[in-house]
C-alpha cells in the first residue's frame, strides 16, 4: 500500500539528528512494548509481514506523530483486536473481561533465550531455477496495490541490474493477508541514481533492494 | 502512552497470553547480551583474518553464527565491505529492519522518517550529519534493506592499527560504523 511508512525520498523531515550516548530506551513502557510485541508474536497467530502491514496501516497523521515503540504498541493492540484475543472495550477499561481466542502457546521466560536465538528465518525451497541471474536488466513493476508490498515507491517502473540472486522467501505481498507463504527468488537489484531521481542526481550514488520475483520484469 | 503500554500488558496477562517475566528476558537479552559489541567483535576479526573476511564475504550468516552471534533479525546476513572507492550505508526505508544479532535495537534516529526518507536520495547530506564528509569521488551504494536480509557494514580498518589484538581492534569499531553512517575510530582517538 502506498502508506505513511514509504518514505524513500519524502521531504521535509527536518534533521536525521543522531542523539549523542543514546539510551537503549528512552522510557519503560517502550521496554514493555518491545517485549510484548515479540511475546505476543510467538504466540503464532499473525507472522511478520502482518504485523508490519498493521503498523503501516495506522493513519498517515498518526504514524508520523508516533516514536516507533508507540507505532509498534498501536500496530499491536490492531492484531490482538482482529485475533480475537481482546475487545476494545477492554482496551478503555484497562482490564480483561473475559476470555478471547486461545494462544497457540505462550513463551515463557525459560524459553526467551531460545526462541530469540533461534529467531524466525523466512527462507523456503522454491521449486524450479530462478528467472534472473546476475547481469541481467530489470524493470521493476509499477503497481499501487492497497495490500502490503515490499517494493517502495521510488524503485517501481525502475530499469535496474540483477546483482545477487538470493535464496527463495516467503513472499510478504500474500503472507501479510493470510494467503500463504508462497515463496519466490529474492534478488538484489541495483539502480543508478539518476534513474531513479533524474534530473540532479548525484552520479556516484547507487541504490539497491532486495526484490521477490515477481517485483520484476526483463528489461 | 504509559497508561496505555501497561493497561494492555495487564489484560493480556490476566488472560494468560503473555508471561511479565519473559517480557524481562527479552529486555534484558537487549540491553545486556546483544549488542553492536558482537558486530564489533566480528568486524575485528575480519580484519584480523584474512579467511575469516573472505568467509564473511561468502556466507555472513555462517561465518558470523561461528562467533554465536545468531537469531532474531540476523537469520540471513550479508556482509558489505567498504573499499577506498566506494562507502556502503545500510537503510530501511519501509520499516526499521535492522542487523539485531550483530548491532542489538536500533537506534531512535535509524527508524525515523528523517533518515528513512533521506539516505537513498541524499546520502551525502545525512553522512555530513554525522559529521562524514567523504571525497567527492567516492562511490556511494545504499542498501534498502526491503526484504528479509541484514546488512553489516565492515568499515576499512583504520591507518596506525597495525600489530594491535583483535580485542583492541573491535574497540575501534563503532556502532555507525557498522551502519555506515561513520567510520572505524584511529587508535588513539578518543
Amino acid at each position: 500500500m502506498n502508506g505513511p511508512h514509504d518514505l524513500g525520498g519524502q521531504m521535509g523531515f527536518g534533521p536525521v539528528a543522531p542523539e549523542k550516548n543514546e539510551p537503549l530506551f528512552h522510557a519503560d513502557w517502550e521496554k514493555r512494548a518491545m517485549g510484548m510485541t515479540i511475546a505476543a508474536g510467538a504466540m503464532g497467530h499473525w507472522n511478520i509481514d502482518e504485523s508490519r502491514h498493521a503498523r503501516e496501516s495506522l493513519h498517515p497523521a498518526d504514524y508520523y506523530a508516533s516514536t516507533y515503540y508507540e507505532i509498534w504498541a498501536k500496530a499491536l493492540e490492531v492484531l490482538l483486536k482482529r485475533h480475537g484475543f481482546v475487545q476494545s472495550q477492554e482496551l478503555e477499561k484497562g482490564r480483561s473481561l473475559g476470555k478471547g481466542t486461545q494462544p497457540k502457546r505462550v513463551l515463557k521466560a525459560e524459553n526467551v533465550a531460545a526462541a530469540l536465538a533461534k529467531g524466525g528465518p523466512c527462507d523456503r525451497p522454491v521449486a524450479g531455477e530462478p528467472r534472473f541471474q546476475p547481469g541481467d536488466r530489470i524493470r521493476t513493476r509499477n503497481f499501487n496495490p492497497v495490500t502490503h508490498t515490499r517494493l517502495p515507491r521510488y524503485a517501481r517502473g525502475r530499469l535496474g541490474v540483477i546483482e545477487a540472486v538470493r535464496d527463495g522467501f516467503v513472499f510478504p505481498d500474500s503472507n501479510a493477508h493470510g494467503k500463504g507463504e508462497n515463496p519466490q527468488y529474492v534478488y538484489t537489484v541495483v539502480f543508478t541514481a539518476p534513474e531513479i531521481w533524474g534530473d540532479g542526481a548525484d552520479p556516484t550514488l547507487t541504490v539497491s533492494i532486495d526484490a521477490w520475483e515477481s517485483y520484476l520484469e526483463p528489461a | 502512552m504509559a497508561a496505555r503500554v501497561r493497561a494492555l500488558e495487564t489484560i493480556l496477562t490476566e488472560k494468560g497470553l503473555i508471561d511479565p517475566q519473559a517480557i524481562d528476558a527479552i529486555v534484558d537479552t537487549y540491553e545486556t547480551k546483544v549488542g553492536p559489541r558482537n558486530g564489533a567483535k566480528v568486524v575485528a576479526k575480519a580484519w584480523s583474518d584474512p579467511e575469516y573476511a573472505e568467509w564473511l564475504k561468502r556466507d555472513a550468516t555462517a561465518a558470523i553464527e561461528s562467533l554465536s552471534y545468531t537469531g532474531r533479525q540476523g537469520e540471513h546476513m550479508q556482509a558489505v565491505f567498504n573499499t577506498p572507492d566506494t562507502h556502503n550505508l545500510v537503510v530501511c526505508t519501509l520499516c526499521s529492519c535492522y542487523p539485531w544479532s550483530v548491532l542489538g535495537l536500533p537506534p531512535v534516529w535509524y527508524k525515523s522518517p528523517p533518515y528513512r526518507s533521506k539516505a537513498v536520495i541524499d546520502p551525502r547530506g545525512v553522512l555530513v550529519e554525522f559529521d562524514l564528509t567523504l571525497p567527492e569521488t567516492t562511490r556511494i551504494r545504499v542498501w534498502d534493506s526491503t526484504a528479509e536480509l541484514r546488512y553489516l557494514v565492515v568499515p576499512m580498518r583504520p591507518e596506525g592499527s597495525e600489530g594491535l589484538s583483535e580485542e583492541q581492534l573491535a574497540e575501534l569499531v563503532t556502532r555507525d560504523s557498522m551502519i555506515g553512517t561513520g567510520l572505524a575510530r584511529a587508535p588513539g582517538a578518543g
